[in-house]
């Protein structure tokens, strides 16, 4: 854990003190089982996230892509009977050839990924509407698959199971990225994509790869999404996820330059989020001020991570500068 | 250091006294007795010139003469540190960057500071658009029409005033600079290095530019190191050499070999010739066969490299030396041609490629593709081999630790540990660090472009020494320099690029810096030996 994401978590305990005095519900059973269900959706999202900016990437389709792909499943399974198990292989390899297509532009055919990505987001909810006709897709009365919605929505000792998915998808992740050979890569090409050519590393494949990882996460979290409000307008559905999500790896550490972040910032980054959220619903804030209570926040938590950045630059500057008065500077 | 100097007496038109008596008109610009020093260096000392009005001065010297500072203190960038600058009459300690501009010295620089989004007109008038009246200040398109149709007339322009500037090629580019430059009244027009990018017909019509410009009374001043072009167009040549004034050569005395001559300034020394006891060629290592790069698609380029020799590659900068590095190490795409490997063709699709076959490049830009700043020495050093530092796909430190630790020894990089940040590091240091991945994974042949450029001179000895001790464990090793002392020291071959093809071939006998100089400017060496390699 780096010290910003101890600064986070400090924040994300602050702020649950504060809001657990004002209205003691925060704590209660119910509201944390909700809350961190919701985190474990959001969060899945951010780390897929994440993979992409460490690249110095940027994956704007995530929205889109849980409306179409949550359609697809619940069509796959309540209209087209196919069986949940495979429905749900489809839709994560759905996911990871979306992913690829990005990555694939973006690698070799030279795309900026904000364009990619941006063109993805207007497809996939286009041909979501489209699908369904602008209809709903939803389960029929009295349709039910029990091991898929004990999986997805059910809980386990009192927590979610998609809890305990993040948990797992996290830890697994945090892996890859940390301390493995891919993940050096991404963090290598991140900070310097010319270099770590020169270095002999196949950076189009790295990148592709990181964009499918956050295809198949997108993909899964889509199903999650799906079983949690079992019914899908694709009009609306999952509109904005892809800035919770940015937002959440921006308030994790991660620079939007690439090279730059940590995946439990990620995760603390999404609980923040959450919790700001919730704090609008508990403390009766205008649920209209949703958005501008995260904006405001995450530009202030920005602002603070910087500033002190640069007051500590600067004090490392000064006290370069004071022993080096006698002796000469190194370079 | 210990060379003999050519007799000064090829200083046929003194220009360093004022009582000559042979000025007509009165000097546009002259320089007196100038100096200038950097910390450890003396950039520029007594040095004298001076332009007349619609004069054509070429001006040479190696990498490092001293030519940047000249233009540096004309420019008004830089104060020299003694010694006079006269303007049309008047008489400067140093000028001023507002001097300069306001006495109508203008410089086209070889990277050419256009906006390539804009049109012709909007270039030439940048932030002194003609406005119409009105509160809006809308640009007045049509007075800048009128303003812009006669400058482009002046440079003989085949392109129209409303052309896109990324439309054109780079010779009306240059042209686009020079109208701008003479649209403010410039009375000397500087031109650095201006074809050294263009193609054989564009360079013609920048020629023509420049005689022109003659033609209107404009002075010129004229850097090239394509000697040809400066025999063609230039009234006198003021040659640079260590920061010196090497000599003037009226137009009479303007050739080739005599620029050249010049330029090196000295006879050989027997150290760059006699150098080591031929070694025993080893087998052929690297084979590029008739091989085309982007930048030269019309010159094919064949080269051999040998296990234990170090090929030193001469040439001007431009000559196509660092592109065929990046075709040999996968970067750039071959577009013809074929490259074999111990005999064996090789297809090298991308530096990973090259990497995967030992071919290894230390690239000329150190800092942008050479090492990863952010990253620390130990992970510098095992990222083109990570997997081999790594059980079941995971880093181990302890692995990677070992490694660095042990190159950190082997190589001498100084920092205070292997964890320490490389953008911390000296330029010397970091370049042992790029050495030491390559190192660290038994190289076949080793590529290094401009290896010690910016290092100090203790660091430059010692990747000297590491470069002859691969050659001796039977590494092929290409050096790439520009450095004429490094190439001919170092080198146990040199092959010179002129324009995107290799001009020839130096066996340790016929080494000397104008054999090389001699190459790289096209002409053929004067060889020892009928038996010589060049072609």
């Amino acid at each position: 854990m780096t010290k910003k994401d101890l600064g986070l978590l400090i924040l994300i305990l602050v702020v649950g003190a504060v809001v657990t005095a004002i209205n003691p519900r925060f704590l209660s059973a119910i509201n944390l089982a909700n809350t961190s269900n919701l985190v474990a959706l959001f969060g899945i999202l951010s780390i897929g996230q994440a993979f992409v900016i460490i690249t110095g990437g940027i994956e704007l389709s995530v929205g889109s892509v849980i409306a179409l792909l949550g359609t697809l499943f619940i069509d796959f399974i309540a209209v087209r009977e196919v069986s949940w198990p495979l429905a749900f292989v489809l839709i994560l390899a759905l996911g990871a050839v979306i992913g690829f297509v990005h990555g694939w532009l973006i690698t070799r055919l030279k795309l900026q990924p904000f364009v990619v990505t941006l063109c993805g987001l207007l497809i996939y909810r286009g041909v979501a509407r489209f699908y369904t006709a602008d209809g709903t897709a939803g389960f029929a009365f009295g349709q039910n698959f029990p091991t898929l919605e004990f999986l997805t929505a059910g809980r386990s000792y009192g927590l979610p199971n998609s809890f305990i998915a993040l948990i797992v998808i996290a830890i697994v992740m945090w892996v890859v990225l940390h301390r493995s050979v891919f993940g050096r890569y991404l963090y290598a090409i991140g900070k310097n994509e010319e270099a770590a050519k020169y270095s002999g590393i196949r950076t189009g494949r790295v990148i592709i790869a990181a964009y499918v990882i956050c295809g198949v996460l997108t993909a899964l979290s889509a199903i999650y999404f799906a079983m949690y409000t079992r019914s899908i307008s694709p009009a609306s559905h999952g509109q904005f996820y892809e800035l919770y999500a940015i937002a959440a790896a921006v308030l994790g550490g991660f620079s939007l330059r690439g090279g730059e972040g940590s995946l439990v910032g990620a995760v603390l980054g999404t609980v923040l989020l959450q919790e700001l959220q919730n704090l609008v619903n508990l403390l009766g804030i205008p649920s209209s001020l949703n958005f501008a209570v995260m904006g405001g926040v995450i530009l202030i938590g920005v602002l603070v991570d910087q500033q002190w950045g640069v007051f500590r630059a600067r004090r490392r500057m000064l006290e370069a500068s004071r022993r080096g008065v006698a002796g000469a500077p190194a370079e | 250091m210990g060379h003999r100097l050519l007799p000064r007496a090829v200083n046929y038109g003194v220009m360093t006294s004022t009582d000559s008596t042979q000025p007509t008109t009165a000097p546009f610009l002259s320089l007196e007795a100038v100096r200038k020093t950097y910390p450890g260096v003396v950039a520029l000392d007594r040095f004298s010139m001076e332009v007349r009005p619609g004069e054509v001065i070429g001006l040479v010297g190696e990498n490092g003469a001293g030519k940047s500072t000249l233009m540096k203190i004309l420019g008004g960038v830089t104060r020299p540190d003694s010694g006079t600058v006269t303007v049309d009459g008047a008489a400067h300690d140093g000028l001023t960057v507002e001097q300069s501009i306001g006495s109508g010295i203008a410089f086209v620089h070889q990277e050419l500071n256009l906006f390539e989004n804009l049109d012709v007109a909007a270039n030439i008038f940048f932030g002194r658009e003609p406005l119409r009246a009105g509160p809006l200040r809308l640009v007045d398109r049509a007075k800048l029409r009128e303003m812009v149709a006669p400058l482009l007339k002046r440079v003989g322009a085949n392109f129209s005033a409303d052309a896109p500037v990324a439309s054109l090629s780079l010779a009306q580019q240059q042209m686009v600079e020079i109208a701008k430059a003479l649209s403010i009244k410039a009375r000397l027009v500087i031109l650095d290095e201006p074809t050294s990018s263009l193609p054989m017909a564009e360079t013609e019509k920048l020629l023509d530019v420049i005689k022109g410009l003659k033609a209107q009374g404009i002075s010129v001043i004229f850097i090239s190191h394509r000697l040809h072009e400066i025999e063609r167009v230039a009234d006198r040549v003021v040659v640079l050499r260590d920061g010196t004034l090497a000599g003037t050569l009226p137009k009479s005395h303007i050739n080739h070999d005599e620029m050249v001559r010049l330029m090196i300034g000295r006879m050989l020394k027997e150290r760059e010739k006699a150098g080591e006891a031929a070694r025993a060629p080893g087998s052929v290592a690297l084979s590029a066969d008739a091989i085309r790069t982007s930048t030269y698609p019309d010159r094919p380029v064949s080269l051999e490299l040998k296990r234990g020799e170090i090929l030193g590659l001469a040439g001007l900068v431009g000559s196509g030396r660092t592109e065929l590095a990046r075709v040999l190490f996968g970067i750039d795409e071959r577009l013809a041609g074929s490259v074999a490997l111990d005999g064996k063709p090789l297809n090298v699709g991308s530096a990973a490629d090259a990497v995967a076959n030992g071919i290894f490049l230390v690239p000329e830009d150190r800092k942008l593709t050479g090492i990863l700043l952010d990253l620390s020495i130990a992970q510098n050093i095992s990222l083109p081999n990570l997997p081999a530092h790594a059980r079941r796909s995971l880093v181990s430190a302890g692995a990677e630790l070992a490694t660095a630790e042990k190159q950190k020894k082997n190589l001498g990089i100084k920092a205070p540990s292997v964890l320490t940040r490389t953008g911390t590091l000296s330029g010397g240091n970091q370049q042992k660090v790029v050495l030491a991945k390559w190192l660290a994974m038994n190289p076949k042949v080793m590529i290094l472009d401009e290896p010690t450029r910016g290092i100090d001179i203790g660091a430059k000895a010692e990747i000297y020494g590491l470069m002859r001790a691969l050659a001796d464990a039977g590494v092929a090793v290409l050096m790439i320099s520009s450095d004429m002392e490094e190439v001919i020291g170092v080198s146990d071959r040199i092959a010179v690029m002129h324009e995107g093809q290799i001009s020839g071939i130096l066996d340790k006998d016929d080494f000397s810096q104008e054999n090389v100089l001699l190459l790289a400017v096209g002409k053929k060496p004067k060889l020892l030996q009928t038996a010589g390699g060049a072609q």
